[in-house]
């Protein structure tokens, strides 16, 4: 485990080394700022439309940083040929899978943790109301989504062969379980056989994502999302972050490690 | 010889583009006297704005529910129109509309069933001064497209009623008026502001005068003229009239309501009424000018 961990402290160390973070939190900073600024009506209580801009900008963020942190590392150590040395350590490919995928993931809870608490700051001081609870709904959920993201980048990274094109495909998969996975089931009922089984198999299959935005819920001040379904929604995170990972552990085992 | 910097040449073709700027400008500007007028958006984005303002005003909606809206793949689609947004609560709009948003239906599998909880379910209305938070969406629509009525008209409302913000919506109304001066719809909500919030029941009258006349103008020609909005414009302006003591007027607008309105019975008896008090005032009228 304290290899694992070893890892991940690299990982994260890279995220404070680099400049996305930073970039696109001065990004969501400055555009929510600025539409903080606009004057509706002379009306100085309308706030919604402030936080639904900045939830969703931290949604996009958190998925580039995901994506754009994870794609990278396996075939950077591949490509710096330090990936060598890390093995001889000794550490073994499940380690370095676990490591990468633990680091990552932190590294997205690191940042979502900064996101939340601007968002909480700018939200909190213009409503004058702070629901707490919801905001950390609204952040384990989304951590959790990020955990499966990572887990199926990873996967990309010993799949495809460059992180541009493994990061362009998981980004184009991910927003769109976001926007159709609710839908396919319906989807499927409309079409003919055998799309349909196709269809509705693929809708069993994939990874529910659009479960863990539960943005409409902190914008309108919804009531909590009962606790039992946030664990179970937590648990199957879990089930398919893990296969994935098994998944990808399986690819990398036997992969050749020259580039 | 002295070597000027790279700096100074930079600087000096800097110089150089901001002269020929502020000389051709005007002349670009003289090309083409239209392009300027629709402002920054109208250059960026051309005709699309219209379809990014359709989009806004349904976000509009959307937080007017709080959330609970269907998708383009749900059974039954999103409301058309805006009337629900200022319809009030009993009414018939209301009740059609309310039958409409039950889109969702029974969970036809265990991960639907399941992704419920994470979904907003409930059908319900901004209240109690929240109706603010679709102004920012209105706003931002109207930028973009400024001949959009219903914008103007829904802000106005809200902004009129729940937020006791009357300037605001005179001006946003006016403003709309300015971007289309022929509009029946803006000119009868303007009427509505004067008479339920300012009481200055000459310069309703007045608006909706103006507002039969742009519905008279334009509306008839169309394949579905809209007869509610007209029932509207002369229903009100038969109780201006009829405030002010014209009952000859009101009874002439009356009798066009008659023609479109769903209650001709209740137009009936208030001609009816009418007649009758035009009836005692010329009787009383005329025994006074018999008396010696």
């Amino acid at each position: 485990m304290n290899t694992i961990f070893a890892l991940s402290g690299v990982v994260i160390k890279e995220l404070c080394r680099r400049k996305d973070f930073y970039v696109l939190f001065i990004l969501t900073a400055v555009l929510t700022a600025l539409m903080g600024f606009a004057n509706f009506f002379h009306d100085d209580k309308i706030v919604r439309y402030l936080k639904e801009i900045c939830l969703l900008l931290i949604w996009v963020s958190a998925l580039v940083i995901a994506i754009g942190t994870t794609a990278r590392q396996i075939p950077a150590e591949r490509e710096n040929r330090t990936i060598f040395p890390l093995l001889a350590k000794p550490v073994s490919r499940a380690q370095v899978v676990a490591g990468k995928f633990m680091g990552c993931w932190l590294a997205c809870g690191l940042a979502l943790i900064v996101f939340y608490i601007f968002f909480g700051v700018i939200s909190g001081s213009r409503e004058h109301y702070w629901p707490v609870l919801e905001w950390f709904q609204a952040f384990w959920l989304q951590w959790v989504m990020l955990a499966v993201v990572v887990a199926m980048v990873l996967l990309g990274s010993v799949v495809f062969a460059a992180p541009s094109s493994n990061g362009t495909i998981c980004f184009i998969v991910v927003l769109g379980i976001l926007l159709l996975g609710r839908y396919l089931n319906q989807i499927a009922l409309r079409e003919p056989e055998p799309l349909k089984t196709v269809v509705y198999g693929l809708y069993f299959m994939i990874p529910h994502l659009e479960w863990y935005d539960i943005r409409d819920f902190v914008i309108y001040d919804r009531n909590l999302i009962d606790w039992t379904s946030c664990g179970l929604a937590t648990v199957y995170g879990a089930v398919y972050s893990a296969f994935l990972l098994f998944a990808t552990w399986l690819v990398f085992r036997r992969k050749a490690l020259n580039v | 010889m002295t070597r000027f910097s790279p700096f100074w040449i930079l600087l000096l073709l800097l110089a150089g583009c901001f002269s020929l700027a502020t000389l051709l400008q005007p002349r670009v500007d003289a090309w083409d006297p239209q392009a300027g007028s629709g402002g920054v958006l109208k250059l960026i984005l051309g005709d699309s704005r219209r379809l990014i303002a359709d989009q806004f005003m349904e976000q509009a909606d959307v937080s007017f529910h709080s959330g609970y809206y269907p998708s383009i793949f749900d059974e039954r689609k999103a409301p058309k129109g805006t009337a629900h947004m200022t319809s009030k609560e009993g009414s018939a709009e209301e009740e059609d509309h309310e039958q409409k948003m039950s889109f969702l239906g029974p969970p036809r599998d265990f991960i639907e069933r399941f992704g419920r909880h994470f979904l907003i379910t409930e059908h319900t209305h901004l209240e109690n001064g929240n109706q603010r938070e679709i102004l920012p969406w209105l706003q931002i629509s109207a930028n973009l497209d400024p001949h959009r009525i219903d914008t103007y008209t829904v802000a106005a409302f809200w902004l009129r009623n729940s937020l006791g913000k009357v300037d605001e919506a005179e001006k946003f109304l006016r403003e709309g008026l300015r971007n289309n001066p022929g509009s029946y719809e803006l000119w009868y909500e303007l009427g509505v502001l004067y008479s339920e919030n300012r009481h200055d029941f000459v310069k309703a009258r007045n608006a909706w005068e103006l507002s039969l006349r742009y519905w008279q103008k334009d509306e008839p020609a169309k394949k579905e003229p809209d007869l509610i909005g007209f029932e509207k414009i002369v229903v009100h302006l038969a109780n201006a009239e009829e405030r002010f003591g014209n009952l000859e007027k009101a009874v002439e607008y009356y009798k066009m309501a008659l023609k479109t309105s769903p209650n001709p019975d209740v137009v009936r008896q208030q001609i009816k009424e009418l007649e009758q008090k035009i009836g005692s005032q010329q009787s009383t009228n005329l025994t006074t000018a018999h008396q010696p």
